[in-house]
């Protein structure tokens, strides 16, 4: 109807006595134009303006000096620090052009680190993949099995001409990727019989389960990462010795296992008794009920959390310096022992900020779309 | 079967739920027990190998070695038990710091984040995504850094007033000399706050009862000064200030906030406070808009609204999730050793390293943060049970 006769809006007003017709009107729009934008957004009340003008002052105090000091007047490349010692010169990126190699791979040989660059990237590409629930199948976990032991080749070496690398010498962002990548696909298995273990009507298995949880989750991944250097030599029988990076390994396992376990308790808490019923109705057994009905539910409702989990677990795993590991944070520590270039460790420290936060802020936005894409798949 | 079984369904002996559920508990708990039975025989035996002592015994042995803060008085020749006291009371103190910079900095960021005004809350995202997205320990380092190597040396100190200098070995600040007066003008401050404590519950009875709300801010304004003044002057009055000055390559005096103590507060605080912020924001949009309309539809006013309808409502869903950043706070306040504050770990770590003892040492700081942890999530809880719904009334 009232597509046949639209009326100019000012017409409505004039055909007001003729009965019957009521003409669609449009609401005003909103005066979208930069001013008009500003007028509701910055400057709608006197506090408004106050906080406006407060915020504006802050940055213009505070962000010309840094564009200058981080773009205008830095220096950019130079293979000494003469360079930057120069009044007046802002900041001094030539640290990260010098020292990058080492921020980047540790003490991998080299000539050799075009082997961490590559297993680097198959990491990132396997993360990638796995991001998109398209390809959520059996057959990822084939491409992770391929990614695992490919970079494992390509980092030990020893075969197919590749001179052997001792893991002592692996450092920087591989190892960073790889304890938290890895350390998530292991602790991941534990979480969920943890999990599991304390919904058990078993009392034995539940209080198992319920002291691992609560005892790691009451202390600081520190304590954890210092029982697992110093008490597993003592642990372990004489002679049988294992290395430094694979006993932070299991400490990180066993650490972000026990956080997982709570997230996935979540999802086994947050299905609906009727799911868990009708298994039983149906005559499955426990574990065809888990593993069947209970578990992929589950899982599905907590990927979002355990997408956080996992970028916690990123950030932590910059604590393995302290038993020692060169992971990133150490490598770029180490490099800024350097006297020379010791005095620019704002650069240092912020390429390797930058870094992290690029791995955590994308991280982090996925973790946003899956919970709103995974909703709508709720929703239907 | 003729006869059902009763208490068993019909099942075979060894396909029976509660048979298997038995069987499953014996094996697990024997697995257990025989895993932690080999570790223990496995730790014995090496420790006697490495000729390493047992037992708690070294706590009261000479420590040796000195501290560079404590809250209470500590020497070198104190014991290994008092260094680990010393420890803790350091990570309580940058803990008690912590949480309450973080909880006041966070609720000023999660409600600029809501704020209408655009420019405030990109600028309360941008501190927010910035901070959670680095690692607090690589935030530490760079906090440490900044004063210890931007800062200038204690000859050259920024100097703000009279015995307030500013330099590379921390925060110079003049503080009385201890005397009794000071004593009971804290004991007078403890009264005041319990004074208006109770002021408060008398005034919500009162209104309960009459519904005029008696006035408590200037009687309990009065109480705050008035009560420590008394205590300070029954206490003779003592004015003497101990003000730092420079002798030699440092100074001498006053009261410090050291590098190492402000870059931890600082890190821990700025890290945690964004984390409150995101809580804090949750916990205001989870209260339905309606709420807020219908209590300006009862007359009251902006504040009240705030005070009355808002929070109490935002409050049950932010504690929950406040309790496990609070946690989090005094966990990564371990963080420290990574700088050389002397906290719990640090401490413990040394006397680990000096008296080889790594299994009591372990064993002490779980237990150290296992009783901080579960005194704190004890209390949230009795604070959330309080504030929350309560069924059937």
């Amino acid at each position: 109807m009232s597509t046949e006769y639209k009326p100019h809006p000012e017409d409505a007003l004039s055909h007001v006595e003729e009965p019957a017709t009521v003409y669609p009107v449009n609401p005003p729009t909103k005066s979208m134009d930069l001013l008009g934008w500003a007028k509701s957004n910055l400057f709608g009340s006197v506090p408004n303006t106050i906080l406006t003008l407060l915020a504006l002052f802050l940055l213009v105090k505070i962000l010309p000096p840094i564009v200058d000091w981080a773009f205008i007047s830095s220096v950019w490349s130079s293979a000494t620090p003469d360079a930057c010692r120069v009044d007046g010169v802002g900041a001094c990126w030539a640290v990260v052009q010098n020292k990058y190699r080492f921020i980047l791979f540790g003490l991998y040989p080299y000539e050799e680190q075009w082997r961490p660059v590559v297993s680097t990237l198959l990491y990132i590409v396997a993360v990638a993949v796995s991001c998109n629930p398209r390809f959520w199948s059996r057959r990822l976990l084939g491409l992770w099995a391929v990614v695992v032991i490919g970079s494992g080749i390509l980092m030990w070496g020893g075969i197919l001409g590749l001179p052997y690398v001792e893991n002592e010498k692996w450092g920087g962002l591989p190892l960073t990727l790889m304890l938290s990548v890895l350390g998530i696909a292991l602790a991941f298995p534990l979480g969920i019989l943890a999990a599991l273990g304390r919904r058990s009507s078993l009392p034995v298995i539940r209080s198992v389960s319920v002291v691992y949880i609560e005892l790691v989750r009451g202390v600081p991944l520190i304590s954890v990462l210092f029982m697992a250097s110093v008490m597993i030599p003592l642990f372990l029988p004489e002679g049988v010795t294992i290395n430094k990076l694979l006993r932070a390994f299991i400490g990180i396992v066993l650490f972000t296992g026990a956080y997982m376990a709570e997230a996935v308790r979540g999802g086994l808490q947050a299905l609906p008794r009727g799911q868990y019923e009708a298994a039983d109705a149906l005559g499955l057994g426990y574990w065809q009920k888990t593993r069947l009905i209970i578990l992929p539910q589950a899982i599905r409702l907590v990927i979002p959390p355990l997408v956080n989990q996992f970028i916690s677990m990123f950030k932590d795993t910059s604590l393995v310096f302290i038993v020692g590991l060169f992971d990133l944070l150490n490598t770029v520590k180490t490099a800024l022992t350097d006297p020379l270039w010791r005095p620019f460790y704002v650069e240092a420290y912020v390429f390797t900020a930058l870094i992290y936060f690029l791995f955590c802020y994308f991280m982090a936005r996925y973790s946003q779309y899956l919970e709103r894409h995974l909703n709508t798949g709720v929703r239907r | 079967m003729t006869e059902p079984n009763k208490g068993r369904s019909g099942a075979s002996f060894f396909n029976d739920v509660r048979v298997r559920g038995i069987i499953a508990q014996i094996v697990v708990l024997g697995l257990f027990v025989g895993l932690i039975g080999y570790l223990v025989s496995n730790t014995i035996h090496n420790l006697e190998v490495r000729q390493i002592a047992t037992g708690l015994g070294f706590l009261s042995r000479e420590a040796g070695f000195d501290v560079s803060e404590s809250v209470i008085s500590y020497t070198p020749a104190d014991t290994f038990g008092r260094v680990i006291i010393v420890g803790l009371l350091n990570t309580l103190k940058v803990a008690v710091f912590g949480v309450v910079i973080a909880t006041v900095l966070g609720t000023v960021i999660g409600v600029s984040r809501l704020s209408s005004n655009w420019l405030v809350a990109r600028l309360a995202t941008v501190y927010v995504e910035g901070l959670r997205n680095i690692p607090l320990l690589l935030q530490l380092f760079f906090w440490y850094a900044l004063i210890t190597v931007s800062l200038p040396s204690p000859r050259q100190a920024h100097k703000f007033a009279e015995g307030w200098f500013l330099s590379n070995r921390g925060f110079k600040f003049p503080w009385p000399v201890w005397e009794h007066g000071h004593t009971l003008g804290v004991i007078g401050l403890l009264a005041a706050v319990i004074a208006i404590y109770l002021l408060g519950r008398r005034a919500n009875r009162v209104q309960a009862e009459t519904g005029n709300r008696p006035n408590v801010l200037i009687p309990g304004l009065a109480a705050l000064i008035g009560l420590p003044t008394v205590g300070w002057l029954i206490g003779g009055a003592p004015t003497a200030f101990d003000v730092p000055a420079l002798t030699g390559f440092n100074f001498s005096g006053g009261a410090l906030i050291s590098p190492e103590f402000a870059a931890l507060l600082l890190g821990l605080s700025l890290y945690t406070s964004s984390f409150i912020a995101e809580i804090v924001r949750g916990g205001i949009i989870a209260v339905p808009w309606g709420q807020t309309e219908a209590a300006v539809a009862l007359g009251l006013r902006r504040g009240l609204v705030v005070r009355l309808i808002l929070l109490p409502q935002a409050l049950r869903v932010v504690i929950p999730p406040l309790t496990s950043q609070y946690l989090n706070l005094v966990k990564n306040s371990s963080l420290a050793v990574a700088i050389g504050y002397p906290d719990l770990v640090g401490t413990a770590n040394t006397t680990i390293n000096q008296t080889g003892q790594a299994v009591e040492g372990v064993a002490m700081i779980m237990l150290a943060y296992l009783t901080v942890s579960l005194t704190i999530s004890a209390f949230m809880n009795w604070y959330n049970g309080h504030i929350s719904l309560r069924g059937g009334r």
